[in-house]
C-alpha cells in the first residue's frame, strides 16, 4: 500500500523514506523545469520561489494549462519530465530554498544524492507521459510566477495536489535504484552485444 | 484548392494523436502488462499507463504534457497545392493549440520566447512528397523531447563498442542505445533505425520507420531476423517502464536502409517513449478516414474535467 504524504514535509518524514516506496502526495508543490533551474542559479535569492517551495516539493513539470473565462488556470496535462537536465544546479537549488524533494522522471545524478543525503531531500519518481491521470491530481493553481517572462511550459506553476502517486527512486541515505539499474543493464547489454544469434 | 476545407480535419488529426494511442500500440502495452505478475509495480505501471490513455481520450486531453516536435509526412497527388497544405497544416497547428489539444511547446531558440500558437522558424516540420497518381495522405508524429533527447547516431567503425560496417555492427549500435536510453525517454520504447544515409537522412528515416505498425514484418529477410530478434533479448536488459525494473524494455524495432557514400556509414536511431503518438488521415474521394475510419462529421466535445480551480 502507498504511504499518503501531506505537504509540507518534515527532515524526519523525508529520512524515514526509502528506495522502492509508493507513495501518495497531497498538499502544494511548485513546478520548475530547465528556464526556472537557470533563472535561479542566476540570482543570488528569489524570495518568492522561497516562500513558495520551501519544506516541500519541486515538481519537474511544464503542464497544459487553459485560461478559463474568469482569469482563472485549469490544469490539463501535467505530467514529469527528464529530471537529469537540472543536474547541474539541483544540488544548489535544494540547499539554497530547503527542498525537501524533487518530482520528475529518469532520475538524477551523483550530485544531487549527495545532496538529497547532506540536506534531508527525496527523489520522487512520477510516470512519464501519464499527463491526463497526473493532471486530474491537481486540485488547484494557486498562481504562477514568471509566466510572461518564461512562458507556460516553463513557468513556475503553485499547484495544489491530492494522491498524487509516485516512487522514492533516490533517497537520503545515498541509495538510488537508477545506478543499480544503470550498472546491472551495462552488463546485460554487454553479454547480448558478444552473444549475437546471426553471427555463423 | 482552397485550405479552408482542409483545416478541421487536420484540427482533428491533431485532436485525436494527442488524446490517445494507437491501436497496435496499446495492444502492446496491454501484453506488457499482462507478462507481469499482477500487483507487482511494472504491471500497477503499465495498468496507469492505460487508464491514462483511457482518461485522456475519454476528456481530449493529452496523454502526454509534452505534445512533442510536430512532424507532418504529406503524399499529394498533382491535384492538390503543396502551399494550400502547408497553410492548412499551420492554421491546424494553431486551432489546436487555442484548444489546449497541444502545448505552447515551441520556444525561439536564440531569445528563448515561448511561441504562442506552435508556429515559428521550422515548426510544424513538413515533409512533402509529390506523387503522380490522385491522393491526399497526412501522417503525423508528435514526438516528445524526453525521448528525442536519447536518440543517437553512430558512425561505424566503433572501436568501443566492437562496431564493424556490417549487421552486426548495426546490432551493437542498437544495444547500446536502448541501454544509455535507461528510463529517460519514458521506456518502454520503440526503435526506429536507418542504416546509411547522410546525418540528415539517417535520422528523417529512422523517424519514418516508426509509423510502420509493431506487428508488420521487414520485407528485408535479414533486417526481419534482426527486427525480431532483438524485439525479444532487449527486453533481457531489464530496465522496464520507466527504468524501475520489468519484463519489457522495447515494443518494437524497425529497421530502414538508404544509400550511403562509401566514406560513411551512419546508423540513426530514433526512440519513441511509449506515448507513441503517430495519426493517419488520407482522403478518399470526398471522404475522409482517420486511422483507416471514417472522420466524424464534429469531433466529440472535451468533456468538464473534475477540477475545482481558484485564480
Amino acid at each position: 500500500m502507498p504511504k499518503t504524504l501531506e505537504l509540507p514535509l518534515s527532515e524526519a518524514a523525508v529520512r524515514a523514506l526509502h528506495v522502492g516506496d509508493e507513495v501518495l502526495l497531497t498538499g502544494t508543490l511548485v513546478t520548475g523545469r530547465d528556464a526556472a533551474h537557470k533563472y535561479l542559479h542566476s540570482v543570488a535569492h528569489d524570495a518568492r520561489f522561497d516562500e513558495m517551495v520551501r519544506g516541500r516539493l519541486l515538481y519537474h513539470c511544464g503542464p497544459v494549462v487553459k485560461k478559463e473565462a474568469d482569469g482563472s488556470w485549469r490544469v490539463v496535462a501535467a505530467g514529469p519530465t527528464t529530471s537529469i537536465r537540472e543536474e547541474p544546479y539541483e544540488a544548489d537549488t535544494i540547499e539554497a530554498y530547503g527542498i525537501r524533494g524533487v518530482i520528475g522522471k529518469g532520475g538524477m545524478g551523483p550530485k544531487t544524492l549527495a545532496a538529497l543525503q547532506k540536506h534531508g531531500a527525496v527523489y520522487l519518481h512520477a510516470i512519464g507521459g501519464l499527463a491526463a491521470v497526473l493532471g486530474q491530481c491537481v486540485t488547484r493553481v494557486l498562481g504562477v510566477y514568471k509566466l510572461e517572462e518564461l512562458g507556460p511550459p516553463e513557468a513556475m506553476w503553485h499547484l495544489e495536489v491530492k494522491d498524487f502517486p509516485a516512487v522514492v527512486t533516490m533517497d537520503a541515505h545515498g541509495a538510488s535504484l537508477h545506478a543499480q539499474m544503470e550498472a546491472d543493464s551495462a552488463a546485460a547489454a554487454r553479454r547480448l552485444m558478444e552473444n549475437n544469434p546471426h553471427r555463423a | 484548392m482552397d485550405p479552408q476545407p482542409l483545416v478541421p480535419p487536420l484540427v482533428e488529426l491533431l485532436r485525436h494523436t494527442s488524446c490517445g494511442l494507437a491501436k497496435d500500440v496499446l495492444e502492446a502495452l496491454a501484453a506488457a502488462r499482462d507478462r507481469e505478475e499482477a500487483g507487482s509495480r511494472p504491471h500497477n505501471t503499465f495498468a496507469l499507463m492505460l487508464e491514462n490513455v483511457r482518461r485522456a481520450r475519454e476528456a481530449s486531453v493529452p496523454v502526454c504534457q509534452d505534445t512533442g516536435t510536430l512532424i507532418f509526412y504529406v503524399d499529394y497527388g498533382p491535384e492538390v497545392s503543396p502551399f494550400e497544405v502547408e497553410d492548412a497544416i499551420q492554421q491546424a497547428v494553431r486551432e489546436a493549440t487555442r484548444l489546449s489539444y497541444l502545448r505552447p511547446n515551441t520556444v525561439d531558440s536564440v531569445s528563448g520566447k515561448s511561441l504562442s500558437d506552435n508556429v515559428g522558424l521550422g515548426s510544424p516540420h513538413i515533409h512533402l512528397h509529390p506523387q503522380r497518381s490522385p491522393g491526399f495522405r497526412v501522417r503525423l508524429m508528435m514526438k516528445g523531447g524526453g525521448c528525442e533527447n536519447v536518440g543517437a547516431q553512430y558512425a561505424l567503425p566503433d572501436s568501443r563498442l566492437g562496431a564493424d560496417r556490417d549487421l552486426d555492427g548495426v546490432r551493437r549500435c542498437i544495444i547500446d542505445a536502448v541501454h544509455k536510453a535507461q528510463g529517460f525517454g519514458c521506456a518502454p520504447g520503440t526503435v526506429g533505425v536507418c542504416i546509411g544515409g547522410d546525418r540528415v537522412i539517417g535520422y528523417t528515416e529512422s523517424k519514418e520507420q516508426l509509423f510502420r505498425p509493431l506487428q508488420d514484418r521487414n520485407p528485408d529477410a535479414g533486417l526481419d531476423a534482426l527486427e525480431q530478434e532483438l524485439t525479444t533479448s532487449l527486453n533481457g536488459l531489464g530496465i522496464g517502464p520507466m527504468g524501475w525494473g520489468g519484463k519489457t524494455t522495447i515494443l518494437g524495432v524497425k529497421i530502414g536502409q538508404r544509400a550511403r557514400v562509401p566514406a560513411s556509414f551512419f546508423v540513426s536511431i530514433s526512440y519513441m517513449c511509449w506515448a507513441y503518438r503517430k495519426g493517419e488521415l488520407r482522403r478518399e474521394g470526398d471522404r475522409w478516414l482517420l486511422d483507416g475510419e471514417p472522420l466524424q462529421p464534429a469531433p466529440p466535445q472535451r468533456s468538464s474535467l473534475p477540477l475545482r480551480v481558484a485564480s
